[in-house]
C-alpha cells in the first residue's frame, strides 16, 4: 500500500506540506500545529531519502503531473543537480521547525500559532517546489507562493516591532517587481518557442541558433527577476530589513534556505537552458554577475561592520556570502560551479546556526539584539554562546569548520581561472568578517559586566547544537558535501562543454 | 610509552592544566599549582622527544584527513623539538613567576588568566609539533585567539583597544596573506607536509617565489617584521607574565618558528639559495633591526623598550632564514633559544620591579640598583646575553649569524649586526647604569614578592651556564640544516 505513495514521492514532498498547511491554518491550539508540522516534515524527510535512493539507482526521475506528458503537462525533475539540495532542505527544515516552537511562543500570540505553522508549511512546500520543478512558469507560481508565505511570516514580527510591517511591505513590492520581470521573460520565451518545459525549451531555442533579440530580451528579464529574488547585489535591498524584523524562527528558515533555492534555480537556468547561447551567457556572467558578485562581497562585508543590530549585521553578511556563491557560479567551469554548491550547503548551515543562536538571544533579552545588549551573554548563556562562536569562526572560514572547506574550494576555482584579484578580495573580505564577528565576541565575553550562568532551554539549544556540530563534522569530513557538489557540477557543466 | 602517545600527552597536558585550574578555581594555591605541574610534565616530554630526535627517532601521529593530501597530523621536526623544549621549560618558571606577580600586583580575574595562559602554551606546543602547514595554521590562530583575553586582561579602555589592534593585525594578516599562501603551495604541490629539503623544488615557479616569501613573512604577523610590528608594543598592556612568556617566547617565537619552518621544510634552503628570492628580505630584516633599535632608545617605558628590542631580535631570526645558508640557519634556529632565555629574564625583571616598587619608567629607576640587587643582577645577565657578550649564550647565535652573512657575502649585513649590538648595549644597559649611579630623592616603599625574584635569577644564570653547553642544542640544530 505504501508503494503507491512512494511512486508519487516527487510530488508529495511539495504537495504534502501544502496540503497540511491548509488543514492546520485554523487550529487554535498552542501545540498541535507544531506536532503536525513535525510529523509532516518527518514524512518529508523520509520521502527525500527515498528519492535519494531512487536517484542513486536511476540517476534521473521525471515526474509527470496527471500523466500529462511534457512539454504539455507540468513535470518535476530530480537528478544529480538537485538531490543534494533536496536532502539538505529536508533536514534543515526539520531542525528549524523543531527549534521554532519555543521561539514562536515567545514572539507571536499563541493563538496565531496555527496560522504561523500554516504559513511555515506553505513556505516549505513552495520552496521545495522551486527545487524540483522543471517548468519555468510553474517556477513562477512557486516563487509567488513562497514570497507571499514569507511576507506574511515576516509581518508576524509586527508584534515585536512595527517595522516588520514595513519590511514585509518592502519585500512585497520589490519581490513583486522581481516576479513581474521574471514572468515577462517567461512570456517572451513562450511567445517564441511555445513551450514552458525546460528540457523542451532547450530544444526549441536551438532553432534560433543565431539568437534573436526577443529571446535575449526574454532571457535578460528572467535573469533580472531571479536576481531580485535571490538578493544579488544591488537588488538586495529588501533582504536586510526582511531578515532582521521577521520573527527569529522565520529569519532562520529564510536566511538558510529561501535565497539558496532561488540561487539554485538561477544557476540551473544559466547552465542548462541559456547555455545554448554561449556568447550571451559569457557576456552575462563576465560583465554582470562577476562584477556584481565582487561588489556584493566587498560592500556587504563593509556595511555589516557598521551595523549595531545583530540580525541586520548577519543579513548584510548574507549579502556578501551570496556574493561568494554567485562569484563561484560565474566562473563557467566545473570547479567554479562545484565550489558554488559547496558554499550553498555550508552557508545554509552557518547562517542558519547564527540566526538560531541570535534568535534565542532576542527572546532571552526580550528586545532587539544590539551589540550593547549582548554584554556578558557569554557567561550568562554559555551553551548557546559557544555555538554562536563556532558558527562565527566558520563564517570567517577558519580550518576545521565547514566554512574553511568552502573557502578552500573557492580559492581553488579562482586560482584555476587565474582570477588573482578576486582571490585577494575574498581574502580581504574574510579578514574583514573577523572585524564584525569579533565585535560580537568582545561584547559577549570581554565586557565589564559579568553574570552568573543561567539555565538555557534544551528545546532551543539542541537544534542549535545539531547545526553547530554538523558545521564541525563537515569541516573535518567534507566528503559528502564535496561529492554532492561535484555531482551537481557534473550534470550542469557537461552541457556547457559539449 | 609509544612515541605517538607522547605527542598526544604533551599537547593535551596544558589543556588539562587549564581544565583543572577551572575546576579548582576557588582554591587559589591549588589552581595556580597546575601551571607548574603541567610545565613539569610537558618539560619532561619535550626533553624526551628532544633526545629522541637526536637518536633519529620518529615522533608522529595522524588523526584524520582534512582535505586531499592534507592530514590533521603531528610530526616532530628537529626545529620543533627545540621550540617545544624552550616553551615548556620556561613555562615552569613563568608559572611560578605568575603566582608572585599576579598576587603581588593584585590583578583581578586570575582564574581566567591562568586558563588562557595554559591554552596558549597548548597552542604553542602544537605549533612546534605540527606535521604540516595547515595544522600549524590552525594552532597559530588558536594561539592568537587564546592570548587575546590575556592582552585585554585589565579590561579598561587602553587594554581593550590594544586587544583589538592585536587581534586585527594578527588575524587579519594571517587571513589575507598566510592562508592564501598556504592554498597556493597546496595547489602547486598537492601537499603541505614538512619535509627535509622542502617540497617546492621543481614544482613551484621560481619567478613567483619572492612573492610567496613576501606573503608568508607578512602573513605570519607574529614574526613582527616591520611594518607588521605594531601589535607587539600594544600587547605590552598585558600583565608582565604574558609579556614575558608569550610576547617574548611563545607567541613571537611561534611566529619566527613558523617562518623558519616554512623556509627549511616547505621552500627548502637550496631552492631559496638558487633563486635568491629572499635576498630582498635580508634588507627588510636589517631595516627592522636598526629601526626598532633606534625606537627602543627613545622609549622610557621599560616594557615598551623591551618590546622594541624583541622586534629587533626577531628580525635576527628572519634575517637568518632569509640568508638561508647553513650557518645563518644554524644561527637563526639557535637564536630562538638564546633570545628566549635572555628576553624572558629581562621581562621577569621588569615585572618584578613593577610589583616591588611600582616603577615602569627607566628614568625612575634611580638608585634602585642598591635596593633590588638580585633583580638588577639578573637583569644584567639577561642583557649581556642579548647583547652577545661571551661567555653568555647569546653570543653563539650572533656569532653564527655574522658568519652566515659573511658566507653569503653580505658584508654590510655583518656590519649592521655589529652596530645593532652597540645599540643593544646602550638601551639595554642604560637602566642598570641609572639604577646604580644616580641617587633617588624619593623614598619608595618596597613590597616583597620573592616568587618574582627567583625565576629571573634562574634564567639569567642559565644564560651564563648554557654558554658552555651550547653543543647540546646545536646537535639538534645541525639536523635542521641539510644543504
Amino acid at each position: 500500500m505504501f508503494d503507491i505513495f512512494l511512486d508519487d514521492a516527487p510530488a508529495l514532498v511539495v504537495v504534502l506540506p501544502l496540503l497540511i498547511s491548509a488543514i492546520i491554518a485554523f487550529m487554535p491550539s498552542k501545540i498541535w500545529p507544531w506536532i503536525i508540522s513535525i510529523i509532516t516534515l518527518l514524512l518529508h524527510l523520509f520521502l527525500s531519502l527515498h528519492l535519494l535512493k531512487e536517484i542513486s539507482v536511476s540517476g534521473l526521475i521525471i515526474y509527470e503531473f496527471g500523466n500529462w506528458e511534457p512539454p504539455w503537462g507540468i513535470s518535476f525533475k530530480i537528478d544529480g543537480v538537485n538531490i543534494g539540495l533536496q536532502l539538505l532542505f529536508s533536514i534543515f527544515v526539520l531542525v528549524s521547525t523543531f527549534y521554532s516552537r519555543k521561539i514562536f511562543l515567545n514572539e507571536i500570540d499563541y493563538r496565531d500559532s496555527g496560522k504561523a505553522y500554516s504559513l511555515w508549511l506553505l513556505a516549505v512546500g513552495s520552496l521545495n517546489g522551486i527545487i524540483l520543478t522543471n517548468d519555468i512558469f510553474n517556477l513562477f507560481v512557486f516563487l509567488e507562493i513562497s514570497a507571499l508565505a514569507s511576507i506574511s511570516l515576516i509581518a508576524l514580527g509586527a508584534g515585536q516591532n512595527r517595522k516588520a510591517l514595513l519590511a514585509a511591505f518592502n519585500y512585497l513590492i520589490i519581490g513583486a517587481i522581481g516576479a513581474t520581470f521574471y514572468v515577462i521573460g517567461v512570456g517572451f520565451a513562450y511567445a517564441m518557442t511555445g513551450t514552458l518545459n525546460m528540457n523542451d525549451l532547450v530544444i526549441q531555442l536551438a532553432q534560433y541558433s543565431d539568437g534573436q533579440l526577443a529571446i535575449f530580451a526574454g532571457m535578460s528579464f528572467m535573469l533580472i527577476g531571479l536576481m531580485v529574488k535571490a538578493a544579488i547585489f544591488p537588488v538586495h535591498i529588501w533582504l536586510p530589513p526582511a531578515y532582521s524584523y521577521a520573527p527569529s524562527a522565520v529569519s532562520t528558515l529564510l536566511a538558510a534556505l529561501a535565497t539558496k533555492t532561488i540561487l539554485y534555480f538561477f544557476v540551473r537556468l544559466l547552465y542548462e537552458v541559456f547555455i545554448i547561447y554561449p556568447s550571451y551567457l559569457s557576456l552575462f556572467l563576465d560583465f554582470v554577475l562577476y562584477p556584481l558578485s565582487l561588489l556584493a562581497i566587498f560592500i556587504g562585508t563593509v556595511i555589516a561592520i557598521y551595523q549595531d543590530d545583530i540580525k541586520k549585521l548577519l543579513a548584510f553578511s548574507s549579502i556578501a556570502q551570496i556574493g561568494y556563491i554567485t562569484l563561484a557560479f560565474s566562473l563557467k567551469d566545473h570547479s567554479g560551479v562545484a565550489s558554488g554548491f559547496v558554499h550553498v550547503f555550508n552557508h545554509a548551515l552557518i547562517k542558519g546556526g547564527l540566526f538560531m543562536a541570535v534568535g534565542y538571544f532576542a527572546i532571552l533579552y526580550k528586545d532587539r539584539v544590539t551589540l550593547n545588549s549582548l554584554k556578558g551573554f557569554g557567561y550568562k548563556y554559555p551553551i548557546t554562546s559557544f555555538a554562536l562562536l563556532i558558527c562565527g569562526l566558520s563564517l570567517i572560514g577558519l580550518p576545521l569548520t565547514n566554512g574553511f572547506i568552502s573557502k578552500l574550494y573557492l580559492f581553488q576555482a579562482l586560482y584555476t581561472n587565474q582570477m588573482y584579484f578576486s582571490i585577494a578580495l575574498v581574502a580581504v573580505s574574510s579578514a574583514l568578517a573577523v572585524v564584525y564577528f569579533w565585535k560580537i565576541v568582545e561584547q559577549m565575553w570581554f565586557s565589564e559586566i559579568k553574570f552568573k550562568s543561567e539555565k538555557e532551554d534544551a528545546y532551543i539549544y539542541l537544534p542549535i547544537w545539531i547545526v553547530t556540530i554538523s558545521i564541525i563534522v563537515f569541516g573535518i569530513y567534507s566528503t559528502p558535501i564535496i561529492e554532492f557538489s561535484n555531482l551537481s557540477a557534473d550534470y550542469l557543466i557537461s552541457g556547457y562543454q559539449n | 610509552m609509544s612515541n605517538s602517545f607522547l605527542i598526544i600527552l604533551g599537547i593535551i597536558t596544558p589543556l588539562f592544566a587549564a581544565l583543572f585550574s577551572y575546576v579548582c578555581r576557588y582554591n587559589n594555591n591549588l589552581r595556580d599549582s597546575f601551571g607548574i605541574i603541567g610545565g613539569l610534565i610537558t618539560f619532561v616530554i619535550s626533553l624526551k622527544i628532544f633526545h629522541g630526535i637526536q637518536n633519529n627517532e620518529v615522533y608522529q601521529i595522524t588523526f584524520f584527513t582534512i582535505f586531499d593530501g592534507v592530514d590533521f597530523a603531528f610530526k616532530v621536526s628537529a626545529l620543533g623539538s627545540i621550540f617545544s623544549l624552550v616553551a615548556s621549560s620556561l613555562w615552569i618558571l613563568a608559572s611560578i613567576y605568575t603566582i608572585g606577580y599576579m598576587r603581588g600586583a593584585g590583578e583581578k580575574n586570575q582564574t581566567r588568566f591562568v586558563i588562557f595562559y595554559s591554552i596558549a602554551i597548548h597552542a604553542a606546543l602544537a605549533i612546534a609539533w605540527s606535521g604540516n602547514l595547515l595544522v600549524l595554521f590552525i594552532f597559530y590562530e588558536i594561539l592568537t585567539f587564546s592570548t587575546f583575553p590575556l592582552v585585554g586582561h585589565k579590561q579598561n579602555a587602553e587594554s581593550q583597544s590594544a586587544g583589538r589592534l592585536y587581534l586585527s593585525i594578527l588575524v587579519g594578516t594571517s587571513l589575507i596573506f598566510f592562508l592564501p599562501a598556504i592554498f597556493w603551495i597546496w595547489l602547486k604541490t598537492g601537499t603541505l607536509d614538512f619535509q627535509d629539503g622542502g617540497i617546492l623544488m621543481n614544482k613551484f615557479p621560481a619567478e613567483h617565489l619572492s612573492f610567496l616569501i613576501a606573503m608568508l613573512v607578512f602573513g605570519i604577523g607574529k614574526a613582527a617584521i616591520m611594518p607588521i610590528h605594531r601589535w607587539l608594543p600594544a600587547a605590552m598592556v598585558a600583565p608582565t607574565p604574558v609579556s614575558a612568556l608569550l610576547h617574548a617566547v611563545a607567541v613571537v617565537k611561534a611566529g619566527v618558528f613558523s617562518f623558519l619552518v616554512v623556509v627549511v621544510y616547505i621552500v627548502g634552503p637550496d631552492f631559496l639559495l638558487q633563486t635568491k628570492s629572499s635576498d630582498w628580505l635580508v634588507w627588510l630584516a636589517c631595516f627592522t633591526i636598526m629601526a626598532s633599535s633606534i625606537i627602543a632608545i627613545t622609549k622610557d617605558d621599560l616594557k615598551a623598550r623591551l618590546a622594541y628590542s624583541t622586534i629587533s631580535q626577531l628580525s635576527y631570526i628572519i634575517l637568518g632564514a632569509a640568508l638561508a645558508s647553513s650557518l645563518a640557519l644554524k644561527g637563526a634556529s639557535f637564536h630562538i633559544i638564546t633570545h628566549a632565555l635572555g628576553k624572558i629574564t629581562l621581562f621577569f625583571c621588569a615585572g618584578a620591579i613593577y610589583v616591588t616598587a611600582h616603577i615602569k619608567k627607566v628614568s625612575d629607576l634611580k638608585g634602585m640598583g642598591y635596593k633590588l640587587p638580585l633583580i638588577f643582577f639578573a637583569y644584567t645577565l639577561g642583557a649581556l646575553s642579548i647583547i652577545g657578550v661571551p661567555p653568555f649564550i647569546g653570543s653563539w647565535s650572533k656569532f653564527y649569524l655574522i658568519m652566515g652573512s659573511i658566507e653569503r657575502e653580505f658584508i654590510i649585513v655583518a656590519i649592521i649586526l655589529g652596530i645593532s649590538s652597540l645599540l643593544n648595549i646602550y638601551y639595554l644597559l642604560q637602566p642598570v647604569v641609572i639604577g646604580f649611579t644616580q641617587n633617588s630623592k624619593k623614598e619608595i616603599k618596597l613590597i616583597k614578592a620573592p616568587l618574582t625574584v627567583w625565576p629571573p635569577l634562574i634564567t639569567g644564570l642559565g644564560c651564563l651556564v648554557f654558554f658552555f653547553y651550547a653543543n647540546y642544542f646545536l646537535n639538534n640544530i645541525s639536523g635542521v640544516i641539510v644543504n
